[in-house]
């Protein structure tokens, strides 16, 4: 093999292994990291129990075919194309990136990167500009995940001569084709995606894993924007997490409720209130600790209190 | 007469899998791959046309892989060679060429001997296949 020393770059002999008979799995396991990644799952994400089952699911699927792989006992490559649905806010996207590592972990994609685009980035605006533009993504996402965030958008049924269609048939001809070289998920809220799914039944019967999000309890949006605190080095005082408790039991009952979402931008409107209430008295010497608490005061000058304290 | 351009043309044809070993040691470089054809390979001829617009910013080969397979069902009949462009400050150039499909027949070239003043030669070299109109050329439909 010396004229192959010369190339940039030396293709490794692929030595012929035996097949092997016995596995220590828990060995694998940890050799594989997935543990690791699982539980990151768990810490990090708060509820999402059915989400969670299923990706344990298929991480054991892609553990034990790795296995028979190397027993020799080839099976085909597993589908791994998904569905998100679920509603607003429900962690789609978090999961979309965590599932990209999980898979690259177990060698199920090759490079593991996130290609996470919408209608815009597949459909063309004239005639003959959709197929290179899908096709473009479809190359940059090769080897790795390609996220179609609210998928629904690419169908439009009202417009027959829509480019999204061409976009679709692309899509579906590589999401059969080239499996191994990449996994496509589809997220999108729930309704919606059923019904482009129902008018695109290709679609439907080439994706395994359609993954229901469920809405948070209220417990664990509680949990949830602690999480969230704690990762921006904030913390509620005990009267702000009381009034906060009743803030998410107000705000979900009220409309455009989107979950996490909801929470985040409702921390972020009291970081806004604790920093022009510690502002508006300049004189005072501040520890760190007035800095990182938020105060029950912050809560409840939502405008989600005033609102039922009105009616 | 086996044309030998680029890298790795004194080798056997390189198989798909080999091909995308090298399309991924370039784009673990950060190279930009490129596909391009032509059916007038003088080694002169600087100029193939290209196949599409260079792959930037693409992390597999099998995205390279898939664009070169669409060439061949078009161009199969002709030179086809990858080019990994380095765009990186004080290179900016081609890294590596390499040819990766060829038509089934290549007639070769002959030589032609000018005598020009005196008794001085000029040579020139004119490949057999360019004879025909392009397209036509390595038995094209």
């Amino acid at each position: 093999m010396s004229s192959q020393s010369v190339s940039p770059a030396v293709p490794q002999d692929v030595s012929e292994t035996l097949p092997v008979e016995r596995v220590d799995l828990r060995r694998e396991f940890n050799e594989v990291g997935i543990g690791e990644v699982l539980d990151q799952l768990d810490r990090e994400l708060i509820g999402l129990k059915p989400v969670k089952t299923r990706i344990r699911e298929i991480a054991s699927l892609l553990l034990i075919e790795r296995i028979r792989k190397r027993m020799n006992l080839t099976s085909e490559m597993p589908t791994l194309h998904m569905s998100f649905t679920g509603n607003p806010g429900t962690g789609k996207t978090t999961v979309a990136l965590r599932i990209a590592s999980i898979l690259h972990k177990l060698g199920f994609v090759r490079r593991g990167q996130v290609v996470s685009v919408t209608r815009d980035e597949l459909v063309g605006q004239y005639i003959g500009h959709t197929a290179p533009k899908t096709k473009e993504i479809l190359k940059k996402a090769m080897g790795g995940v390609l996220f179609i965030d609210e998928a629904y958008y690419l169908h439009r049924p009202d417009n027959e001569r829509d480019y999204g269609q061409e976009a679709i048939e692309i899509l579906l001809q590589v999401m059969e084709s080239q499996r191994e070289d990449l996994v496509v998920i589809l997220a999108g809220y729930g309704d919606r995606m059923d019904k482009f799914f129902a008018s695109n039944p290709g679609f439907r019967s080439r994706i395994a894993h359609h993954i229901d999000f469920p809405d948070y309890s209220d417990d664990e949006l509680l949990a949830i924007s602690e999480l969230m605190l704690h990762d921006m080095n904030y913390k509620f005082s005990v009267d702000a997490r009381q009034a906060f408790v009743r803030y998410i039991e107000l705000r979900k009952a009220q409309p455009l409720f989107s979950n996490a979402r909801s929470i985040r931008n409702a921390l972020d409107r009291m970081r806004l209130r604790q920093a022009s209430r510690l502002v508006a008295d300049l004189d005072r010497a501040l520890t760190s600790e007035d800095i990182m608490s938020l105060e029950a005061s912050e809560v409840l000058a939502s405008r989600v209190f005033s609102n039922t304290s009105a009616e | 007469m086996r044309v030998t351009q680029g890298c790795f043309s004194f080798l056997p044809d390189l198989t798909d899998e080999q091909i995308s070993r090298q399309v991924q040691y370039c784009l673990a470089r950060g190279w930009a791959v490129n596909i391009e054809f032509t059916d007038d390979p003088h080694p002169r001829n600087n100029f193939w046309e290209m196949w599409g617009l260079p792959m930037f910013d693409l992390h597999d080969a099998a995205g390279v892989l898939m664009e070169l397979n669409e060439c061949r069902k078009v161009y199969g009949d002709r030179y086809i060679r990858m080019s990994a462009f380095d765009s990186s400050h004080g290179w900016e150039s081609v890294r590596l060429s390499f040819i990766v499909n060829r038509p089934k027949e290549e007639p070769g070239f002959r030589l032609e001997r000018h005598e020009v003043g005196g008794r001085n030669i000029r040579y020139t070299t004119k490949s057999y296949a360019v004879d025909r109109p392009e397209g036509m050329r390595y038995g094209g439909k």
